[in-house]
């Protein structure tokens, strides 16, 4: 079938011409004909609220990478840190619907009007209490080499447990693993290279590299310590104990640290979870600010 | 055979079926039940294939189509056929090569330089290089030419 008429007709085609709703695209349920059916002896409650856990991780860090779209260094650049920002996003959109799925949706629902889907409202109308993703996606970008290393630490932590969580008990879950691993491992390796290009250039780029990742280490401090959905999850066969990946977490960044002649920071000692149970910074309500602010204000727009 | 004409929105000339996207048709009570796969989680045309699939199937008679998403086993590139490989070079994209082998446990890293590599679709030289590993869509990667200098698109391998 050719294009003799544009794309749009056939979206509007499809929904006998009612508009669609402006800020998400409500014609592509992205879990439509999956079937969704709970695991035995999984509680939909833990299992929405780990979806949420990797679904946040994933909105809020493409969120703060698209920050650099136009303002990157290089132009091939931009198109790479978009490309990565689209891959998480996809990921946050099947990981949310994943949760609304299960009627995961807390406050959202709500506040959205019906014609929203489920990801959408939970991307655009929860509060930032409600969000699961940890602190580290969610810190302020710094120059370029503190993001690049703040993209390798986070890739290196998303791929070792997308890896493990290709065997879940939950075939949808597993199913957004695989497709995540292949695309996650382009986003480990490209910040790799760019670590280790600016770690190994010049005295300047390995100073402000240097302190990147003087200002990221800390963040870990709770990335590795489950919550009790993690560790119910776990029992059952479903999620991923982010305590047992933090070995091949270490052993990466060592790695690519050591080839890129910088020092690794001092490992923080382990906390108690933080945004994984929703208490976050000043900084993750500045991003949902820019990120849902005209969703809010226009909460029935329809193009 | 109407669902297998339809093309990519992003590659419009591939069918969804050169591409690997369509995965099955079959009718099941009256009803058309067409199942494709994303390339990538985050891949901006599925929306409009879809809506192009219910279209051109509307359009050929089947009033009642149900378009399903299959997200396992994930798409790679080599499911790409012959002809939709002939068809990307024809249009001046080199095509994949064979796609990484995954398997269970720890993803390697891979610190070098890609090993990838891709004849110039334009004058077929093997000298090219890899300019960056994300291109105009997700699955595209930037080459140039290093023989007669032209940049051109590849599909990176996955």
């Amino acid at each position: 079938m050719g294009h003799e008429e544009t794309v749009y007709d056939a979206l509007d085609h499809a929904h006998g011409g009612e508009g669609q709703w402006a800020f998400g695209t409500g014609f592509d349920e992205p879990l439509a004909g999956v079937d969704t059916t709970v695991p035995d002896g999984v509680d939909p409650a833990d299992l929405g609220a780990y979806c949420l856990m990797l679904g946040d991780d994933a909105l809020v860090l493409a969120q703060r990478l698209t920050e650099w779209v136009t303002a990157s260094p290089e132009l091939e650049e931009e198109v790479a840190v978009a490309n990565i920002a689209l891959d998480l996003l996809g990921q946050a959109r099947l990981l949310l619907a994943r949760a609304g799925s299960v009627g995961v949706l807390g406050r959202s629902r709500a506040r959205a009007t019906a014609s929203i889907p489920d990801e959408d409202a939970l991307a655009y109308f929860r509060d930032p209490d409600e969000f699961r993703n940890t602190g580290l996606v969610a810190a302020p970008n710094g120059d370029f080499g503190r993001t690049m290393v703040r993209l390798l630490v986070a890739a290196t932590v998303r791929l070792a447990v997308l890896a493990e969580l290709r065997r879940s008990r939950d075939p949808v879950l597993a199913a957004i693993a695989a497709k995540g691993v292949n695309e996650v491992a382009y986003h480990r390796d490209h910040a790799a290279r760019w670590v280790l290009r600016l770690g190994d250039g010049t005295p300047e780029s390995h100073r402000r590299v240097q302190a990147g990742a003087v200002e990221v280490w800390p963040l870990l401090a709770d990335v590795f310590s489950p919550t009790d959905v993690e560790h119910r999850l776990t029992a059952a066969g479903v999620a991923v104990d982010p305590s047992t990946v933090r070995g091949e977490v270490v052993e990466v960044l060592t790695a690519v640290l050591g080839q890129a002649t910088l020092q690794v920071p001092e490992w923080p000692a382990g906390t108690v979870p933080r945004g994984r149970l929703g208490e976050h910074g000043p900084e993750l309500t500045e991003l949902l600010g820019t990120l849902q602010g005209l969703a809010r204000q226009h909460p029935a727009a329809t193009w | 055979m109407v669902a297998e004409t339809v093309t990519d929105p992003e590659l419009p000339t591939l069918t969804l079926a050169d591409l690997g996207v369509l995965r099955n048709v079959r009718v099941e009570d009256g009803t058309v039940v067409v199942e494709i796969t994303p390339t990538y989680s985050g891949c901006p045309a599925m929306g409009v294939m879809r809506a192009d699939l219910v279209r051109a199937l509307h359009r050929a008679g089947f009033p009642e189509v149900d378009v399903r998403t299959v997200l396992a086993p994930a798409w790679s590139t080599d499911w790409i056929s012959e002809e939709g490989r002939r068809k990307l070079a024809a249009s001046g994209i080199a095509p994949p090569g064979r796609a990484p082998v995954r398997t269970p446990g720890p993803v390697p890293l891979q610190l070098g330089p890609s090993r990838r590599t891709a004849a110039c679709p334009l004058c077929g030289s093997p000298d090219t290089v890899e300019q960056s590993e994300f291109g105009a869509t997700a699955c595209k990667a930037l080459r140039r030419c290093r023989a007669c200098g032209e940049p051109f698109e590849h599909v990176k391998e996955i």
